[in-house]
């Protein structure tokens, strides 16, 4: 088991033919994921080493039943792309794009809530790896192997760390979700601990917020509320100064909102264990996956 | 991105929000002449991105031609809480019969753009909130169906305003939503919205913040961008593509990704120390941009050591290590650098570091590790 992404994923790559779109597809064709085509309006009838290029998401889809997309157009043309992939009835949709204006994110958001068989994930994020099934996005499989934690966070390298801290102690993945920095991400936090919570193989759960809007403090409440297994968390940005966005366009601490000492308050009031490096991080959960093996 | 008040307020204008007439002036004689043009009594408005104007001495009421002259001198090169004042905004003053307060902003909670109003405006809002939260009226409106005349209604009555301007304070906020769905806004804030004498509406004060990431298709709103205001060492990373921002420290930090710059900025402080900048050089960063970031990093002359951490995903260490290879050759820096590199092509990445012997160079194996080694040259 794992989350989200796995042996039936059925991918198309909106953006195939550019430069990034058509490097990434092959890297996660190259891993396992079942890519099955890919969508670059005009291309229709071309290929991308052996993947049918389409028109349309609902050509792609009729002719190879896609089940997931993922998004790689530049910011101008992501919002639209989702909303096609959606109408053409993809169940859920990886959005890579960084730079998307946030009333276009805000629109995507409300309508797709309409429609409660679609998930988006990101935009602005690195995708969804579950490691040995399917690789979805620009996460760097090599590091990664099949476990019991699931990962869920804001930040792409900054996941890549606390994994590698957490695989140098022996520990593989059941899935890494990347939900991006943007102020809009259609799933959050909770979305995907709800999915944790509910998957066999998850049996210890890292999630890596940041500074900016109270997404940590909600998912606190939700882990008091509805998570009984076991949920280490990191904060970054215990040092960025107000009023500056710290690199993702969400990352920034306005008036008292935000901060990352509130965060990790929220979550240790309700017996969240925190780590403030990545390595210590990596400590609690080798101590917890400890204490469940015995 | 923020506005100056009087450019919010010229944007208020463009969608129909009422806003008391006004010049903008950069010399003394421009405010004279503009205050002449607008006639007495008129307002002097220091134009800086800062609250608490007015205590600072920056707005003040010209009653004749002297005063205006007097006032615009005194204005003008005044610094308000580190901000120097470039710009006034010379405005028609207003006869005040009431203060309200408006706002629409980005509810990143809700996922939904957040209306406001209140009767008690004038003051801090935040102050208002706590002492008294039923004194603001609140509302959510569904992005899909847009701000509807009955959205309006419910805040003015909810909010109390007077009978008599509950249709003008409907109007001004109808008016309002469109400029911030329009210009793509994170904040509009009109603090106070007044009610004149004669009953008139209309916005005396403007904070306007816009979406960076939509100023592509606004290229009027991107070129109002004070580029005097903002920091030298902050220009120079925009405009060469970089995420960069200045912090009080003496240790200048690069990585890869916003998280993990974060990250490594908590953990050099956890260290000892303190950062001098964060910057973010991208997904996948070439030589060069690793080249023009190390030159903006040491632009700033706190800087006394300057710490690497990158953890490749889709940038390859071996990039890395030749863009600071290049650095050293076209800048030769004379203060110390920590290295870490891991992840896509590490060993590729190190094996030029150690092959290029470059003075005073470190490399280290973990993130903490190099944390506490910096911590330790920039004394």
């Amino acid at each position: 088991m794992s989350i989200l992404v796995d042996n039936d994923t059925r991918l198309c790559v909106s953006g195939i033919t550019g430069r990034e779109g058509t490097f990434h597809t092959l890297n996660n064709k190259g891993y396992g994921t079942n890519v099955v085509s890919g969508v670059t309006p005009g291309k229709g009838g071309q290929d991308v080493e052996g993947i049918p290029v389409f028109n349309t998401f609902h050509d792609a889809v009729a002719a190879t039943g896609a089940n997931t997309a993922m998004i790689f157009v530049p910011p101008r043309f992501a919002a639209d792309s989702i909303l096609e992939a959606e109408d053409a009835g993809i169940e859920l949709i990886v959005a890579i794009t960084e730079g998307i204006p946030a009333h276009d994110e805000l629109r995507v958001y409300n309508h797709l809530s309409h429609n409660d068989r679609v998930r988006l994930v990101g935009p602005n994020c690195p995708g969804i790896l579950s490691p040995g099934k399917a690789n979805v996005g620009i996460i760097p499989a090599a590091f990664f192997s099949a476990g019991n934690v699931g990962v869920v966070s804001r930040s792409g390298t900054l996941t890549y760390q606390i994994g590698n801290e957490l695989a140098q102690r022996g520990f593989g993945n059941s899935t890494i979700v990347g939900i991006g920095g943007d102020p809009v991400p259609g799933s959050s936090f909770i979305d995907i601990l709800a999915l944790f919570q509910e998957d066999e193989e998850t049996e210890l759960i890292v999630m890596a917020g940041e500074i900016g809007g109270s997404a940590e403090e909600e998912a606190a409440e939700f882990i008091a509320e509805g998570v009984t297994k076991p949920v280490v968390a990191y904060i970054a940005g215990f040092t960025a100064p107000p009023g500056k966005t710290m690199g993702h366009a969400g990352a920034i601490v306005s008036g008292t909102a935000g901060t990352a000492v509130a965060k990790q308050e929220a979550l240790e009031a309700r017996g969240v264990r925190v780590g403030r490096t990545p390595t210590e991080v990596a400590e609690i959960a080798a101590e917890i996956a400890g204490s469940l093996a015995r | 991105m923020d506005l100056l008040e009087y450019q919010g307020k010229q944007l208020f204008a463009r969608h129909g929000v009422p806003v008391p007439s006004g010049a903008p002036a950069t010399t003394v004689e421009e405010a004279v002449a503009a205050a002449d043009e607008i006639g007495y009594p008129c307002v002097i408005k220091a134009q800086v991105q800062i609250g608490g104007r007015g205590k600072a001495g920056g707005i003040k009421v010209a009653n004749d031609r002297p005063e205006a002259e007097e006032h615009a001198k005194a204005i003008l090169g005044m610094d308000i809480r580190g901000h120097t004042v470039h710009e006034v905004w010379v405005e028609a003053a207003s006869d005040i019969a009431s203060e309200y307060y408006a706002s629409i902003v980005f509810d990143r909670s809700a996922k939904r753009p957040l209306v406001m109003l209140s009767t008690q405006g004038g003051m801090d809002i935040e102050e208002v909130a706590e002492r008294d939260p039923d004194a603001i009226a609140r509302l959510h409106v569904d992005p899909l169906l847009g701000f509807q005349d009955f959205h309006a209604r419910r805040l003015a009555f909810e909010a109390a305003v007077d009978a008599d301007v509950v249709r003008p304070v409907g109007a001004l906020l109808n008016r309002l939503y469109d400029a911030f769905t329009a210009e793509e806004a994170m904040l509009v804030e009109v603090n106070p919205l007044i009610v004149t004498g004669d009953r008139q509406v209309m916005a005396l004060d403007a904070k306007v913040t816009l979406d960076d990431s939509s100023l592509f298709r606004h290229a009027d709103n991107a070129a109002l961008r004070k580029t005097e205001a903002e920091d030298p060492q902050e220009r120079m990373a925009r405009e060469r593509g970089l995420t960069y921002v200045k912090l009080d420290g003496n240790v200048g930090i690069l990585g890869n990704g916003a998280g993990l710059v974060m990250s490594t900025l908590d953990v050099v402080a956890q260290a000892g120390g303190s950062p001098a900048n964060f910057l973010d050089a991208g997904g996948g960063s070439k030589a060069e941009a690793i080249t023009q970031a190390v030159e903006v990093i040491l632009s700033n002359e706190n800087v006394t050591a300057v710490l690497f951490n990158i953890f490749g995903g889709i940038t390859r260490c071996d990039e890395v290590a030749k863009g600071l290879i290049e650095a050293f050759r076209q800048i030769e820096p004379d203060v110390p650098f920590v290295v870490r590199l891991d992840g896509t092509n590490d060993k590729e990445g190190r094996a030029l570091l150690a092959e290029a012997e470059l003075p005073n160079v470190h490399t280290e194996a973990t993130m903490l590790d190099a944390a506490r080694r910096v911590v330790e040259l920039a004394g």
